[in-house]
């Protein structure tokens, strides 16, 4: 089962320019989270200091235990190897073919006989569907099988807390909902906290148990995806429908006179109800996800804090489908 | 601008003790060592035998032209081979491992570096200090002692050559003076300090590798400084070595 995440005030900043302040989330054991924001908003950055690979000037980031910011180095060390980190790109090594890329936590990590590995090492190449390309460098394959490199490579040590840092980015849309599918296909299968990082719609529709949006240099919400989907905050609607009327503007934010503006203009009163698409069900012949019924125990249990639209909105996902039907793939690109 | 002066200067200095930690640990990279090892001394053996040559020859004319006038002749070959073996010997290794090799360990680990590598590794628990700075830094010492030996040898064979086939002067007075004024804590120190200036090549090359700045044209800058830093540590460090040693080894002729 995966590892819950605890993070408690965790404020970065480079050198004058804070990043984000006071980011306090839970990220609930075996679920699947995404962390939503704009552009710059320093999304990578929290991907980052969640992992120990920047250092936050305050706050603590609890794994297990173990404090990623302030433990002592070996505790550090140590604690990374639950993690599988997919990074934007991949940051695959440029000087190994896949195979070697992929193999390379085991052989670090790991006594096991090279017979194991490539077996292992298939496997996972298999699930992320890049059979035949095991023998290519890096640079001869395209940015989205270097992206499906990455996460392979993310997951041959069989992590507890999965980050995905950008899955979409590069990606077509049809890849990307297979993507999806293949996060949801594997929470199912490993029972793993994950946690996605991006700005595409669709993922975030479709994929998390619980959402969060960074915007402003602070954390807006953070809670089960009915919330935010629901949520009437301006910055959380503006950008979950794509629109340019809002806060957020295109550097960052909007001053006030542009805001002034907008909000004297009738026609963007026109908004329209967002309806919640249902989440995406594990493949058909997967074990059903375990965090599944853990959130369902958890969501009901903290329903009366919640706003009465986010609390309608759980009642009926839980009333129309107690144990869901399989779902086909979204339409893609409807989102943006 | 002093802060940050001190600042890098202090991180250099957390590398070093890092890496001198991390020497002693298990797992030790062989086969990374020896890649780099071989690559090293691929790089930097023809150069350095080709620079030792003139160089030799050069000490040797200037000294040889130096005792001549004031009637030493005879001290020709002790005092050449003393200024190949102690100083110019190190000091010609040093600038190729570290303009040859530092150079190629600085862009390589930077571009690992922009290019998130180096992250990655440190995600899954991997020390990218152990694993890829430790083998570069201990190759650089090994073919540092290494090459010394040659360089030394190589110095001294065109030493030779020119004073004797140039400056009429006699095979027999240059070696006899040769081991009236040379000892073997002559060669101790040059070795040592070939082992020195090694570490600081490689610890520079990759101190600058691992925090370039902004992108492929802060790996080039990066590059750049990693040559032009080891330098001016090399001839500080050096004259520190050399002060040293003069105050603590006698010399045999006195």
């Amino acid at each position: 089962m995966g590892i819950e995440v605890v993070v408690e005030g965790l404020t970065k900043s480079f050198g004058k320019q804070n990043i984000w302040q006071d980011v306090t989330l839970t990220l609930p054991a075996g679920e699947v989270s995404v962390m939503l924001g704009p552009s710059g908003t320093g999304k990578t950055v929290f991907l980052k200091s969640l992992i120990g690979l920047l250092k936050p000037d305050r706050g603590r980031v609890l794994i297990n235990g173990v404090d990623m910011v302030n433990s002592p180095e070996r505790e550090i060390f140590e604690t990374r190897k639950l993690f599988g980190l997919m990074f934007q790109d991949g940051a695959l090594f440029g000087s190994m073919s896949l195979f070697d890329n992929i193999a390379f936590p085991l052989r670090e990590h790991t006594r096991k006989k090279e017979a194991e590995i490539r077996r292992i090492v298939m496997e996972r190449i298999e699930v992320v569907g890049l059979l035949g390309a095991e023998r290519k460098l890096p640079g001869e394959i395209s940015g989205g099988m270097r992206k499906r490199a990455g996460l392979a490579r993310a997951l041959v040590l069989d992590p507890q807390i999965i980050l995905c840092d950008e899955p979409d980015s590069g990606l077509d849309p049809v890849r990307t909902a297979y993507l999806s599918q293949l996060l949801i296909d594997l929470n199912a299968q490993i029972d793993a906290t994950m946690l996605i990082v991006t700005h595409n719609l669709d993922i975030a529709a479709t994929v998390p148990d619980n959402m969060g949006m960074l915007f402003r240099r602070e954390l807006v919400t953070f809670g089960p995806r009915e919330l935010l989907l629901t949520s009437e905050e301006p910055v959380v609607a503006q950008f979950l429908a794509g629109r340019r009327e809002g806060p957020i503007g295109m550097s960052e934010e909007k001053d006030a006179a542009a805001l002034a503006a907008e909000a004297a203009d009738p026609r963007t009163r026109a908004n329209t109800p967002r309806e919640i698409v249902p989440q995406l069900e594990p493949s058909p012949g997967l074990p059903a996800r375990r965090a599944a019924a853990r959130r369902r125990e958890r969501v009901l249990g903290m329903l009366d804090r919640l706003p009465p639209a986010a609390r309608a909105a759980i009642e009926r996902t839980y009333a129309s489908a107690p144990t869901a039907p399989a779902m086909p793939l979204p339409a893609a690109g409807s989102g943006s | 601008m002093i802060t940050g002066a001190l600042r890098q200067t202090g991180r250099l200095f957390a590398l070093s003790a890092e890496v001198s930690r991390a020497i002693f640990k298990r797992p030790f990279q062989f086969r990374e060592f020896v890649e780099q090892f071989w690559f090293l001394a691929s790089v930097t053996i023809l150069p350095a035998a080709l620079v030792s040559i003139p160089f030799g020859a050069v000490i040797a004319l200037q000294v040889g032209s130096l005792t001549q006038q004031l009637g030493a002749q005879s001290f020709t070959g002790g005092a050449s081979v003393l200024a190949v073996v102690q100083q110019a010997s190190p000091l010609i290794v040093a600038l190729l491992i570290s303009g040859a090799g530092g150079s190629a360990i600085c862009a390589d680990l930077g571009s690992r570096t922009i290019r998130e590598e180096l992250d990655a590794m440190e995600v899954m628990g991997v020390s990218p200090v152990q694993r890829l700075v430790v083998p570069r830094v201990l190759a650089a010492m090994g073919v540092a002692v290494l090459l010394n030996g040659l360089v030394s040898v190589v110095g001294i064979l065109g030493g030779y050559f020119f004073n004797v086939y140039l400056q009429d002067g006699t095979p027999g007075a240059y070696l006899s003076s040769f081991s009236s004024l040379a000892q073997l804590p002559d060669l101790y120190v040059s070795e040592l300090k070939a082992v020195i200036f090694g570490f600081i090549a490689g610890i520079v090359a990759a101190y600058r590798g691992l925090n370039p700045r902004g992108g492929p044209k802060g790996v080039g800058d990066a590059v750049n400084q990693s040559v032009v830093i080891t330098f001016l540590l090399l001839f500080f460090v050096n004259m520190v070595i050399t002060g040293v040693y003069l105050q603590i080894v006698p010399p045999k002729g006195g």
